[in-house]
């Protein structure tokens, strides 16, 4: 009996240990509950719904896309600010590809993340192996691709793609049974998700149990398993009310897998968060610095490329302008999530959390009819508070 | 008239744990050129720091008394009006900035805020000449050498009609040219009744430079003599002169074959290219043996280790071979995967992510060990970390407790489990004891023993002469990036190890 308050209470410690760390994560999470609770109230109900919040969603998948690689870009103590100049002259290169030249939209889609790829590796090598302050080299990008997409548009849309493209920003996943009540496909992928999430959480307690460590004890664990199952019922439930996952949704997810798996376990995510901690206790490790920082922007001159494809395909154009001001939104939800501008702190999550705060930002905004620009006064600001709470914050620690 | 144109009385100063300064009297007379020598951390930086202001009043006890008056200084910008200007080792001009801009920084010659360039130009002149500089005032600080940077910075103390100038190491970058005539500069302000406090570790320009010499020891005034009554074994003798006390649990083992051999190694400097910081010193380490490496401030030993591990110079001659095989790659990551570690003296600087945990610093040297395909396999991370906290009794609740809230002590056990993870042939340690308690010294000082029995050979690089001489086997002494002695810990003395430290033959 002993043994085991024993155990329970330093299970519990691990847990305050993990509230403490992650705290600004939890705070950022009420708040976004805040948020969409007075966008509700303002908006008579309208926010809440099914259809509202399924396009708020769909909204957020270009920035949730470019906020995962910004997270290990900003992690590293570097910036991007390119990132919304190089996905307006991306989604212009994917949208000429298909409706001027008549590629078909698979290989289309295929040289965009090739030249996204490039085009990150080349700001990588300046930063990396040129010394050239991040801030310059993307910034630099940022007016020279301005002028690429005016190159590449002409100045004038470019429009209409075909079915199979433009489902990747507006479609969703198709049902199973064609004549279903609702979103049959949406509500198994859900079901099965909670199943894959029991079995693996699971499997992770064996292990440990395995090396002899300890474990948390039942009612914990089953409490966490409820927690998610509920959470992810509740989202997928929004979405099969509507009219089932969007398909740029179950894009955003598996990046978001991607790069939590990235950033938690892998040696490239220790060295990310070694080199933003401290670089030179980094390099006397052993860690080679400058093919870390490379292979950073050249991840999210690939993201970069992803969102755009999402983005051109939801507005089934691509526009002179587009891309504007993405650079703003995608450090934005990083900051608000927690990530550092010192570098060294921040997680995928996080970010995302962000990313939904700024969308929802957006999109209440715009059911109020709230002019644009004080839109834009309004989001300025919120990014000057977030940086300041991240400063504040830090003092105090 | 008072003959003594600074008198510092009782000076005492504490940082939190250790006692810097312990009633040091201090007295200069007016137009002398008095020396002020001592070990490493025997408090003349601290007593210069309180003269200048640095510390500033408040924050010690005792009085300084200049040029007859008792003065409270809170500021550099207090000490500089009444007088006084130190010249600091690293130099603290602005290298884009010409010598005129220099010289008047934070004291330009301004009509309501607009400099009056013209004036500026002749009265820098007349410093310059005065300094013997053949340059002209609009010359940017960067395009100067070393020496002439040296002489800027006394002209700039001139125009400030300094009254006592302090040079802390003023030498320590100059060819023989320049501190001759460094020198000839000294003597004539001497005439002209300047006084000045010259700090070195060079004890052969000391007697032929300084008039009296004032000789500090663990904070303590040893004894204040006229160099004519002194000589280099004496003045030695006062610089060390404590008992050796049985403070090293060390244990002796018979070393065994070499693990490293360093052959004629020079290293230029990163940010002066043809100046050498190390001059082809050549050494072997065995395995099972703790060699030392002792040697005064800024004779290059840290500048030795981080040139081995690839992190220092503009450009690296020489061999370096590692259980017989040369090593020629020039990065951390090859010299640590064929078995050298390197446990920087600059902990946080240098050491650790003070923002991560326990778990992430420890294996940060070592992932590739712990991963399969990049994926990190964090149980056996875990094991691996709980084995080392638990080998180097660090103190803490949970291995995910962040470093930054942890105590030096047991800081500096993090870095070393970070290293002893990678599992090293070669274990160099440069200053492992700073600024960590008695305690914590002790029990770094019994894995040491540990790591010895276990075969691995430790390099140890120590400002402290007794932790040299109580746990090395074998010391090399280095002097201006040179190694000038190699002693075996049976004939060993704290004055061999000076007199080789200070230039001696």
């Amino acid at each position: 009996m002993n043994l085991r308050t024993s155990l329970k209470g330093s299970v519990n410690d691990s847990i305050k240990l993990n509230i403490k760390l992650n705290v600004r994560q939890y705070t950022m999470f009420v708040a976004l509950l805040f948020i969409w609770l007075i966008f509700t109230v303002v908006t008579k109900g309208l926010f809440i719904t099914s259809r509202n919040l399924s396009n708020l969603f769909i909204q957020m998948c270009t920035t949730g896309i470019m906020a995962c690689g910004m997270v290990l870009v900003m992690v590293a103590g570097h910036i991007d600010l390119s990132v919304g100049s190089v996905a307006g002259t991306l989604g212009a290169i994917a949208a000429a590809l298909m409706a001027k030249c008549g590629v078909s939209p698979i290989l289309a889609i295929a040289i965009t993340l090739i030249t996204g790829l490039l085009i990150g590796t080349w700001h990588g090598f300046w930063i990396a192996y040129r010394g050239v302050p991040a801030f310059i080299v993307t910034l630099s990008s940022m007016t020279a691709f301005k002028g690429v997409t005016l190159a590449v548009t002409n100045g004038a849309t470019i429009g209409e793609f075909s079915n199979l493209f433009k489902s990747l920003g507006q479609g969703y996943i198709p049902k199973i049974i064609p004549n279903a009540e609702f979103n049959d496909t949406s509500a198994l992928i859900g079901i099965i998700s909670i199943i894959l999430f029991i079995i693996f959480d699971f499997r992770k307690r064996n292990t440990r149990k395995k090396y002899g460590f300890e474990v948390a004890t039942i009612p914990i664990q089953i409490l966490r398993i409820v927690f998610v199952s509920v959470a992810i019922a509740l989202v997928s439930s929004i979405m099969v009310n509507y009219r089932g996952i969007p398909i740029a949704v179950l894009i955003l997810i598996g990046i978001i897998l991607i790069y939590t798996f990235i950033t938690n376990k892998t040696t490239f995510g220790r060295h990310v968060y070694a080199i933003g901690g401290n670089k030179e206790a980094a390099k006397l490790s052993g860690i080679n610095v400058k093919k870390t920082e490379l292979l950073i922007y050249a991840s999210m001159g690939l993201l970069t490329a992803l969102a755009a494809i999402v983005f051109t395909a939801r507005l089934n154009a691509a526009t002179p302008g587009a891309g504007n001001l993405f650079e703003l939104d995608a450090i934005a939800s990083c900051i608000i999530g927690g990530t550092s501008t010192m570098g060294g702190k921040g997680t995928i999550i996080g970010a995302i959390i962000g990313a939904l705060v700024m969308a929802s930002i957006d999109n209440g905004m715009s059911l109020m009819n709230v002019n644009i620009m004080y839109q834009y006064m309004i989001k300025g600001l919120i990014l000057l508070l977030a940086v300041w709470v991240d400063f504040a914050t830090k003092k105090r620690a | 008239m008072n003959e003594y144109i600074l008198e510092m009385v009782n000076i005492s100063k504490e940082f939190p744990g250790v006692k810097a300064l312990d009633n040091v009297n201090f007295k200069v007379k007016k137009g002398e050129i008095h020396a002020l020598v001592g070990e490493n951390g025997a408090g003349k930086s601290t007593l210069m720091k309180i003269l200048s202001g640095v510390y500033p009043y408040g924050t010690y006890s005792g009085d300084i008394i200049f040029k007859g008056k008792i003065r409270q200084f809170n500021t550099i910008k207090d000490s500089e009006q009444a007088g006084i200007a130190i010249i600091y080792q690293e130099l603290a001009l602005i290298k884009q900035l010409s010598v005129c801009e220099n010289i008047f920084l934070g004291n330009e010659i301004n009509d309501r805020g607009v400099i009056n360039w013209e004036k500026s130009y002749v009265e820098t002149e007349k410093f310059l000449k005065e300094v013997r500089l053949n340059i002209k005032p609009t010359t940017l600080v960067m395009n100067l050498g070393i020496g002439q940077q040296q002489l800027v910075e006394i002209a700039k103390a001139m125009s400030k009609q300094s009254d006592l100038l302090i040079l802390d190491e003023p030498t320590s970058a100059l060819t023989e040219d320049e501190i001759d005539n460094l020198f000839d500069l000294l003597r004539g302000f001497k005439e002209k009744g300047i006084t000045c406090i010259y700090i070195s570790h060079k004890l052969d320009e000391i007697f032929k430079i300084a008039d009296r010499i004032t000789v500090l020891r663990d904070g303590i005034t040893v004894a204040t003599h006229n160099t004519a009554d002194l000589d280099e074994s004496k003045l030695i003798s006062l610089m060390v002169g404590r008992k050796l006390t049985e403070r090293f649990p060390k244990v002796r083992y018979e070393p065994g074959e070499v693990v490293l051999e360093l052959k004629n190694w020079t290293v230029f400097d990163p940010e002066i290219p043809e100046k050498k910081v190390i001059n082809n010193v050549s050494f072997t380490a065995r395995k099972g043996e703790v060699l030392g490496i002792a040697g005064l401030m800024g004779a290059g030993r840290t500048e030795l280790c981080m040139s081995i591990f690839g992190c220092y110079g503009s450009k690296v001659l020489g061999q370096l071979f590692v259980n017989g095989k040369e090593i020629k790659a020039r990065d951390p990551g090859s010299v640590i995967k064929a078995g050298v570690s390197y446990l920087s003296e600059d902990r946080k600087g240098n050491g650790l992510v003070l923002i991560q945990s326990i778990k992430k610093n420890i294996s940060m040297a070592s992932l590739d060990y712990i991963s399969k395909a990049t994926v990190i396999n964090e149980n056996e991370e875990i094991r691996m970390v709980e084995k080392y906290v638990t080998k180097l009794r660090i103190k803490t609740p949970s291995i995910e407790q962040l470093v930054g809230n942890l105590s030096g002590g047991n800081q500096q056990k993090v870095v070393l489990g970070k290293w002893l993870m990678t599992d090293p042939k070669v274990l160099i340690l440069d200053e492992p004891t700073r600024g960590i308690d008695v305690g914590a010294k002790f029990e770094i000082y019994n894995i040491i023993n540990s790591l010895v029995e276990s075969g691995v050979c430790i390099i140890m690089i120590s400002s402290e002469l007794p932790e040299i001489l109580g746990m090395s086997d074998r010391i090399l002494i280095m002097h201006e990036g040179e190694i000038r002695g190699e002693l075996h810990w049976k004939e060993a003395t704290q004055e061999k190890i000076m007199s080789y430290a200070t230039g001696g033959k």
